[in-house]
């Protein structure tokens, strides 16, 4: 009997692994964004000093893992786990970071979803007590996932109203489960999504194949845990996008669990200014992944942020699948976290 | 029990999609097109002119040598970084001109070059002008083929 | 073929008419740029065979001939040129050879820019 679950996809985390230290490199366009100013590094340009953009987001993801450990208090070598992935082939950014970090190295890939389903897996081993310390890493960079699923950086092609800018970044988390110094915030628990896919081909409208999936794994975990969208301060998607947006308060207004506008955010939306011309919004493993570590986790220890779901979202789609007319299957996974001190009254 | 949680049935869904986003301004869009479609037409046209009055040239070596001049300035402005932003712009009206069928050719040799001259460069010169050539081409050979049978 | 404005209103107006109708099923149906231009050299080839497409290159000049419809005009009078002098070989030697300017110079120009440059983030830098 798995005593640490609850209902159909929620899993409990009675050690309430911390999560110690966050960093978030971004590119030269996020740093023009509204949270410029929260970011460790923005990078004066898209090679970040390196031969190829590969190399570049690699170097991001490298710098921004070696910076979340310095800031966690611990040595390299005492992190047990590494968990990481991209949007590339192979997860080429993920598993060559690992080869110059030396760590136990699991890859991920859950496209977009990649943050936070390394979070419910780290956060799931340290509450087994299987490591003391484990690292998770996300990355994506707009010009090496542009070639990989669209067209050559320079061909001219339109984009539509509903397309989504990848986001150029890199998130690292430590978490711990004996933190030598206070945590930024706790995990209670993870939710495991489901697969989700309403039918929608469009490989740019992303946010709407994604929303459905991002509504049945809230609706699972409200149901798990007994709670509604006003338990929480703040419900955050990874890069569901305007369009992606609507559709989810819609979905939720539909099933009877209307989110509260106010307390819901999409990194999607937060990481551009309207101003900035991406269409509907941030997308890409990096776009969940450096908000959480800029925004989202400094709020939190802060006390600003009490409870929150943090929950990042991915289409499930390659190339080959779109081109012989699947359509784009959606998934998200949910962390409940929480803020260490108690929450201020009157923010 | 029931393993559906959303009870939201895919076409009634692709119905809230297309509320929830925002349309593409045809109006605006087809505008751009045409004039700077049109542009790129004159530029042709005046590069062929060039080419029969003052170069001497037959007409339809001159409507080669629009072709050139075009594939030209195609490739210049895609190295440059600034045919993507006309794309953005102007749509078809730059990418139905053979200015489109340049950039289609030079951006991704540009973009494969770091994985090698032969395989990176050189193979993937035709990946977005392929389907255009093979089509065109082929169709070519059955009219020549039909005209053949026809006429002979 | 002389010095003609009255030309250049022609060719605006027809290459931009083309354009136009190619933006207007970009936007309104779901077909890829790549399936439009496909179309289009296909429907050039076929207005071209059919002896329809001649008059409007003698009315609009590059305004016709610009556009990818022309290329199939181009490629579909070449082959029958060819087929005209040297009979049934020519099917399959005429059509490349009509259009090989504008293929050999993408060839060539692409790769010259290919090897200088390098690919640059998309848009302005906002």
């Amino acid at each position: 009997m798995a005593v640490k679950r609850i209902g159909q996809q929620t899993i409990l985390l009675p050690k309430k692994p911390a999560l110690l230290a966050g960093a978030a490199w971004a590119g030269p366009k996020e740093g023009k964004g509204p949270l410029a100013a929260l970011f460790d590094c923005v990078t004066e340009d898209e090679t970040y000093g390196q031969q190829s953009f590969e190399l570049a987001e690699r170097q991001m993801v490298l710098d921004a893992a070696r910076a979340a450990i310095g800031r966690s208090g611990l040595r390299e070598g005492e992190i047990q786990l590494l968990l990481g992935g991209d949007l590339l082939n192979q997860i080429i950014s993920a598993s060559f970071t690992a080869r110059e970090l030396a760590l136990p190295f699991l890859g991920l890939y859950g496209a977009c979803s990649t943050m936070c389903q390394g979070l419910c897996l780290a956060a799931m081993l340290l509450d087994g007590e299987h490591a003391d310390h484990a690292l998770c890493v996300a990355s994506s960079h707009f010009c090496t996932a542009e070639r990989q699923y669209r067209f050559p950086l320079e061909y001219g092609n339109q984009r539509t109203p509903t397309a989504q800018w990848t986001v150029t970044g890199a998130g690292a988390t430590v978490l711990s489960l004996s933190p030598g110094k206070p945590p930024m915030a706790r995990m209670t628990h993870a939710c495991i999504g489901r697969v989700v896919d309403l039918g929608v081909t469009d490989a740019n409208n992303m946010g709407a194949a994604m929303a459905p999936a991002a509504a049945d794994t809230l609706l699972a975990l409200f149901e798990d845990t007994h709670t509604t969208p006003a338990d929480y301060d703040l419900i955050v998607t990874g890069d569901l996008g305007q369009v992606g947006h609507d559709l989810l308060l819609r979905l939720m207004d539909g099933q009877g669990m209307p989110l509260i506008g106010e307390r819901y955010r999409d990194c999607g939306l937060m990481i551009y200014a309207p101003e900035q011309d991406t269409h509907a919004g941030g997308s890409g493993c990096g776009c969940s992944a450096v908000v959480l570590n800029a925004c989202l986790l400094p709020m939190l220890a802060r006390g600003e942020l009490g409870r929150i779901i943090f929950m990042s979202t991915g289409a499930l789609m390659s190339v080959t699948s779109s081109q012989q007319g699947e359509s784009i299957p959606g998934i998200a996974h949910a962390a409940v976290l929480e803020s260490p001190v108690e929450k201020r009254t009157g923010v | 029990m029931n393993r559906q949680r959303i009870h939201e049935d895919p076409a009634h869904y692709e119905q809230m999609t297309s509320q929830a986003s925002p349309p593409s301004r045809t109006g605006q869009g087809v505008l751009r097109a045409w004039w700077v479609g049109g542009l790129i037409c004159c530029i042709g046209q005046l590069a062929a002119d060039v080419g029969v009055h003052l170069l001497k040239m037959s007409t339809s070596d001159g409507y080669c040598l629009a072709a050139i001049v075009l594939v030209f300035l195609t490739a210049v402005l895609t190295g440059a970084g600034v045919f993507d932003r006309i794309g953005q712009y102007a749509g078809a009206g730059s990418f139905v001109p053979i200015t489109g069928f340049a950039n289609a050719m030079v951006s991704p040799a540009l973009e494969y070059r770091r994985e090698g001259m032969v395989l990176g460069l050189g193979a993937k010169l035709f990946t977005i002008a392929g389907p255009v050539l093979v089509y065109g081409i082929g169709s070519s050979v059955l009219v020549g083929i039909l005209y053949a049978l026809l006429h002979h | 073929m002389s010095w003609d404005l009255f030309l250049y209103a022609k060719v605006f107006l027809v290459g931009g008419a083309l354009c136009a109708l190619g933006e207007f099923f970009c936007l309104k149906t779901s077909w890829t740029p790549a399936r439009i231009l496909v179309c289009y050299i296909l429907v050039g080839v076929a207005l071209s065979a059919f002896g329809l497409y001649g008059p409007l290159v003698e009315f609009a000049g590059a305004g016709a001939t610009v556009p990818l419809t022309g290329f199939g005009h181009s490629l579909c009078q070449g082959v029958i040129h060819s087929v005209q002098e040297r009979g049934w070989i020519g099917a399959f030697c005429g059509g490349l050879t009509a259009t090989a300017g504008g293929i050999a110079a993408a060839i060539f120009f692409g790769t010259i820019v290919a090897v200088v440059a390098k690919p640059r983030m998309k848009g302005k830098n906002t």
